[in-house]
């Protein structure tokens, strides 16, 4: 048998595929065929899903939508300003309450925790991270709405809890590319720890932190479901007051909308969707070219 | 200050009678053998080790070292890759303690103090003992803040232009600087970097400085600027190198330990063979290792 193999091989021959290399090949291209339909798949998938969004959006899309109320159900116009105004006001709230804790979270698990601790907690925060975001919206029901009333403080901090773990993760993976050397020569001038962290640490990881903060306040702004349960009854009017009312949000409105007898409802939630993608888009794409720097200037 | 032409020394000279610290530690006084040796004789002793072995896990790296390090010479310590010279220097400003496992026995005194005793606050220790590290490492600040950070954080903010300027200048580096000191540290070479380096390290006038291969990722030129500087630098603080070049060695050391594996050890754990002034290293080593070693035998 074994010589009967010998015996086919022939290294003088001609450089073609023989034997099973054929079939192997043919496995080999099957396999990165299908990776490669899987892959063009989910891009397709992506550019469907805006497309769709752009094009039925664009319909509902003029100035008099970004800037005005929104009208009685069945009259013409109106539009999702108070909406916009809403969810820039409750994700900047949250935004304020969680990327201190999430930046501080990171610091302590890259500075300061033994590694034992700073396992469990990566792994804490890690689930936190997936869980689900109407359990958040239930959680915060309980906590601060349920007895008393709906308010845009609330919706906040369920839009801070999905955020602490996205920013501490990302931050945390920014201050590890802050080379060691850098802190040895921090630690070897007697300084002490906080002011290295604060001084040299925490400056040369900015730009990387403030672009996972980007990415937690992109993947916050279309929250939905713990918003239905902590912000979702409002009037339609611009609202500032974070505590007293329940504020109007985009991610709420474009269901509210999506809901409503008026054919133009739907149009107009289409509308309000594509002002939301695009925010999203947008902050993604900024997201990622500020890390790109921040990561050139910190490897140069 | 004594100029060492490293192995082509005067032959003319008589052999110097030489100290060699043995594993017991009783350092025999040394009569004078060269220009400017007379002096070292009795200078003050600044690290004073007695018997130090340091242990990663139950892993030994260095062991039994037993070495007198003397005020505002150049102490080199050379040896073959592996056998514990950068351990041992850090050794000297605490900077192993981070190292998980880690673990000293034996004393490390520092004027006379117990650099491991507790109560000793191992920042101070760094503040009073600077380092240089073997790759440069600004920070990614600027040339003036790099040389002022710590300063600033130490609260000696009282004149911190001439103390940069001191600095600068100390390091031999302001010339080529001066004009551009806001610019960022990152866009120096890295001769310049390292020499910055040497100048944040000595703006905090620490009492010694520790230099951990300093110039090995060094061209030729820069490594002559950082051993020129050595030369002035030693008139006021104690400086200990470790290098694995000998050359260099000869051209910047008063004193010069020669470390490496220890062959009645089972495991490879560093040792001390030789310690001596410079030239007798060089050229008259009492141990056939050392010779081999510096005439480049083994290593």
């Amino acid at each position: 048998m074994s010589t009967a193999v010998a015996a086919e091989f022939d290294p003088t021959g001609p450089l073609v595929a023989s034997g099973n290399l054929r079939r192997r090949r043919a496995v080999n291209r099957f396999a990165e065929a299908i990776a490669t339909g899987a892959a063009l798949l989910a891009v397709a998938v992506l550019a469907i899903m805006v497309g769709a969004v752009a094009v039925r959006g664009a319909a509902a899309l003029n100035l008099d939508f970004l800037t005005h109320a929104p009208r009685v159900p069945g009259e013409v116009g109106g539009g999702i300003a108070p909406a916009i105004v809403g969810t820039a006001i409750i994700v900047g709230v949250a935004t304020l309450v969680a990327m201190p804790l999430g930046v501080l979270v990171a610091l302590y698990l890259t500075e300061f925790a033994p590694p034992r601790v700073a396992g469990p907690i990566r792994l804490t925060l890690d689930l936190l991270n997936g869980l689900p975001s109407i359990v958040i919206g239930l959680f915060v029901f309980g906590l601060l709405v349920s007895g008393r009333h709906q308010s845009g403080f609330a919706g906040a901090v369920c839009l801070a809890i999905i955020m602490v773990p996205l920013i501490a993760r990302s931050s945390q993976e920014m201050l590890l590319l802050v080379p060691r050397p850098m802190r040895d020569a921090a630690d070897a001038l007697g300084v002490r720890r906080w002011r290295t962290v604060l001084t040299v640490v925490l400056p040369a990881a900015a730009g990387g932190i403030v672009t996972g903060t980007v990415l937690a306040i992109a993947r916050a702004a279309g929250e939905t479901a713990p918003l239905i349960f902590t912000t979702s009854i409002f009037a339609d009017k611009t609202s500032f007051d974070v505590f007293g009312t329940a504020l109007p949000n985009i991610p709420t409105e474009i269901y509210t909308l999506s809901q409503q007898d008026d054919p133009t409802g739907i149009t107009k939630a289409w509308g309000a969707a594509l002002v939301l993608v695009v925010f999203i888009l947008l902050t993604n794409i900024a997201a990622r070219a500020l890390l790109a720097r921040s990561q050139r200037r910190l490897t140069q | 200050m004594t100029e060492l032409a490293g192995a082509q020394a005067p032959s003319a000279l008589p052999p110097p009678p030489r100290m060699r610290i043995v594993a017991d530690g009783a350092p025999a006084t040394r009569a004078a053998g060269r220009d400017g040796a007379a002096a070292q004789a009795d200078r003050e002793i600044v690290f004073d080790l007695r018997d130090v072995t340091v242990r990663y896990g139950a892993k030994p790296a260095i062991a039994h070292i037993t070495l007198p390090i003397q005020r505002n010479v150049v102490t080199a310590i050379i040896g073959p890759s592996g056998c514990g010279k950068s351990t041992f220097l850090r050794c000297l400003n605490r900077m192993n303690d981070s190292i998980p496992g880690f673990s000293i026995s034996g004393q490390v005194l520092y004027h006379g103090h117990d650099l491991y005793a507790a109560g000793v606050d191992r920042v101070e220790v760094r503040r009073r003992i600077g380092m240089v590290f073997q790759k440069p490492n600004p920070f990614a600040k600027s040339i003036y803040d790099n040389v002022a950070w710590a300063a600033r954080n130490l609260g000696l903010k009282e004149a911190l232009d001439d103390r940069v300027e001191r600095a600068l200048r100390g390091a031999a580096l302001w010339d080529e600087v001066k004009d551009r000191l806001k610019a960022s540290a990152l866009g120096l070479s890295g001769g310049q970097q390292q020499r910055l380096c040497i100048a944040r390290a000595i703006a905090i006038e620490p009492d010694a400085l520790l230099l951990d291969e300093p110039a090995s990722a060094l061209d030729p030129i820069a490594t002559a600027a950082i051993e020129e500087l050595m030369h002035t630098l030693k008139r006021r603080y104690t400086i200990v190198i470790v290098t694995h070049n000998m050359q260099q060695a000869a051209r910047v050391a008063d004193r010069t330990a020669f470390f490496s594996l220890d062959p009645t050890s089972a495991e490879p754990v560093g040792a001390l063979v030789e310690y001596d002034d410079t030239q007798t290293i060089f050229t008259n080593p009492a141990d056939s290792r050392t010779r081999d070693y510096v005439s480049g035998r083994f290593g």
